[in-house]
């Protein structure tokens, strides 16, 4: 357990943090720019000092002001990966690589990591002949290499343009899949998180507004003032079913009784996190015959909520247990009377369930 | 037969004797006191600063009679170095070594301090974060990066050596084969009638020397500048 309870003042915000984070998989720390997010992780890796609090790893305590314990940042067995790579330009890559390697590694991993982020062919260079998403994943590899107990990055993706991004998260979620390390990771984008992160923590304005496991924290309320319309969505966990190869599609059981069809051919039994955007949902009262739309799921209208705009409302819709979100029209809300508790159909459409909206467990 | 006389010989190897020593002896103080300057912040900085400059806008002279003053053997600081240490300054060429290296300690400094406020504070955290204590950090990621710096403060305070007049000649005077650089040769010549000759083929000698030292540390500062960034 990462147990952080930290207070700092930060110019004119508080930053006031008390959350413990599990110590395997990824933990995401979300939140707009400014609002924090790059303070804690600064303070877990010893390159802030907070001015009241406690931090520990473990049993190891890393930061306490009331012991007046403060771990330098060379003694917290932290790696830390920068927004922007911070590569020793007078090293090549694979300088840069031994740089924070235990003299006598305990795990005979340099080739093992090499690998894992495809570095075979960069060692001999010098990091500024390398791209950015190149240069990221030295970065990533020369944290790794420290033998880290903990590895937190601070928006790693967040200087890159879109196709490096889309190079370098693959290798992120192998690192995630393949290593048992935990890693704190920083971003202000739920796609990313999404595909990433089994944990999540949102800090607005210096405090910590919500912690918890990522499809608990995905769902709640008071994450929806963040998310704009079409960044709206559900989060379900699912088991693949049954596969319709000819079609690229693939059925996931999300609740007792009740599966959806993705737009993406996968592995039989694989485990998945699908999202579906609330904007892609739509609400019919009789099921629908000869139509388009792959899913009609049979619902239960739990909540009206249309507190957050006047454009729409949404609809939080029982399938199960689980929950799925319909954005619709006020309008249409006027014209269906819909009452709370009416077992109604909610529609997705196949077709919006790309592989952006789905990551492997 | 040969291209220079037995006098020039003495005095060029004197000269570059002379220079070389006060250069790499005054180098590591040169890069703690840049480092300093460039990296703490404490009560008093302003007047460390205004210290460490002051042999550059002092008259040499100046500058050398505080020498004689303080380091010569009846000076306070020189008589004790000579009871306890045995070590002389006056009127040898460790003399014109101390003087010249004193007048040109500003100039080295002014370039490494620059080289040190120049490199990315970031680097050096990010190496922290990588496990290396401050010793390692300044010795493998802000030492080597300040490299070009170096080598261009050297370069300058070299070449003021090579130059320095006033200061040598009123600490250890003007003797031949001990403090006689080529600018105290050159003098000497000018002050003897008819030695206009000789004189203006020490001229050329101090021109050849420079240029030489000019060309080298370009090169010199090309190559530890792509090093430093990694290009070659």
């Amino acid at each position: 357990m990462l147990t952080i309870d930290v207070t700092k003042q930060l110019g004119d915000t508080l930053l006031q943090v008390n959350a413990e984070l599990p110590t395997y998989g990824v933990s995401a720390i979300f939140g707009r720019s400014g609002a924090g997010k790059t303070s804690l992780v600064n303070i877990l890796g010893g390159l802030a000092t907070p001015d009241t609090g406690r931090v520990q790893l473990g049993d190891r305590v890393l930061f306490d002001a009331c012991r007046r314990i403060n771990l330098r940042p060379e003694q917290r067995g932290t790696g830390f990966v920068f927004q922007d790579a911070r590569l020793f330009p007078h090293y090549s890559v694979s300088g840069n690589l031994n740089y924070g390697r235990p003299r006598h590694p305990t795990q005979g991993n340099f080739d093992t990591v090499v690998e894992l982020l495809g570095l075979e062919k960069l060692l001999k260079r010098y990091p500024a002949g390398l791209s950015g998403g190149e240069k990221q994943r030295v970065a990533i590899g020369r944290a790794l290499l420290t033998e880290p107990e903990l590895l937190l990055m601070d928006e790693p993706l967040a200087s890159l343009d879109l196709p490096r991004k889309k190079e370098l998260l693959p290798y992120l979620q192998r690192l995630a899949d393949e290593l048992k390390l935990p890693i704190v990771y920083v971003s202000h984008s739920l796609d990313e998180i999404l595909q990433l992160a089994d944990h999540m923590l949102v800090i607005d304005n210096g405090s910590m507004v919500l912690n918890g496991p990522l499809e608990s924290v995905w769902d709640s309320p008071l994450l929806r003032p963040w998310q704009s319309a079409q960044e709206q969505s559900s989060l379900l966990s699912a088991k693949v079913v049954n596969t319709l190869p000819a079609y690229e599609m693939s059925q996931l059981a999300v609740a007792d009784g009740a599966a959806i069809w993705v737009n993406q051919l996968l592995p039989l039994e694989g485990q998945f996190r699908v999202r579906v955007h609330s904007n892609q949902v739509s609400v019919c009262r009789e099921r629908p015959e000869a139509t388009s739309i792959r899913n009609v799921l049979p619902v239960k209208l739990a909540a009206i909520d249309a507190t957050d705009s006047s454009q729409h409302v949404s609809l939080k819709l029982q399938l199960g247990n689980k929950v799925v979100w319909a954005n619709i029209t006020r309008w249409a809300l006027d014209e269906l009377q819909l009452q709370l508790g009416e077992q109604v159909f909610a529609q997705i459409k196949g077709v919006s369930l790309s592989a952006a909206d789905l990551a492997s467990v | 037969m040969s291209l220079l006389t037995e006098y020039e010989v003495v005095a060029l190897t004197l000269s570059l004797k002379v220079a070389l020593t006060a250069v790499c002896a005054s180098l590591p103080f040169g890069i703690l006191v840049a480092w300093v300057l460039a990296r703490c912040n404490f009560p008093g900085k302003s007047l460390l600063d205004g210290i460490i400059h002051l042999p550059l806008v002092l008259p040499p002279v100046v500058v050398g009679y505080l020498l004689l003053v303080s380091m010569g053997r009846s000076g306070w600081l020189g008589a004790w170095l000579y009871k306890y240490l045995g070590i002389s300054f006056s009127f040898s060429w460790r003399g014109a070594a101390l003087a010249a290296a004193v007048v040109a300690f500003p100039l080295m400094v002014r370039a490494i301090r620059q080289a040190f406020e120049a490199v990315d504070t970031r680097l050096e955290l990010a190496a922290r974060t990588l496990g290396a204590g401050r010793l390692k950090v300044f010795f493998t990621i802000s030492l080597p990066l300040t490299a070009p710096g170096i080598v261009s403060g050297m370069v300058l305070a070299f070449a003021r050596c090579l130059g320095e007049f006033g200061s040598t000649i009123t600490f250890v005077s003007n003797i031949p084969g001990e403090t006689r650089t080529i600018p105290l040769a050159m003098y000497s010549f000018i002050e003897t009638p008819g030695a206009e000759a000789q004189a203006a083929r020490l001229c050329v000698i101090a021109i050849v020397i420079s240029l030489v030292s000019l060309v080298a540390s370009q090169w010199l500062g090309r190559r530890v500048q792509l090093r430093a960034s990694g290009q070659c």
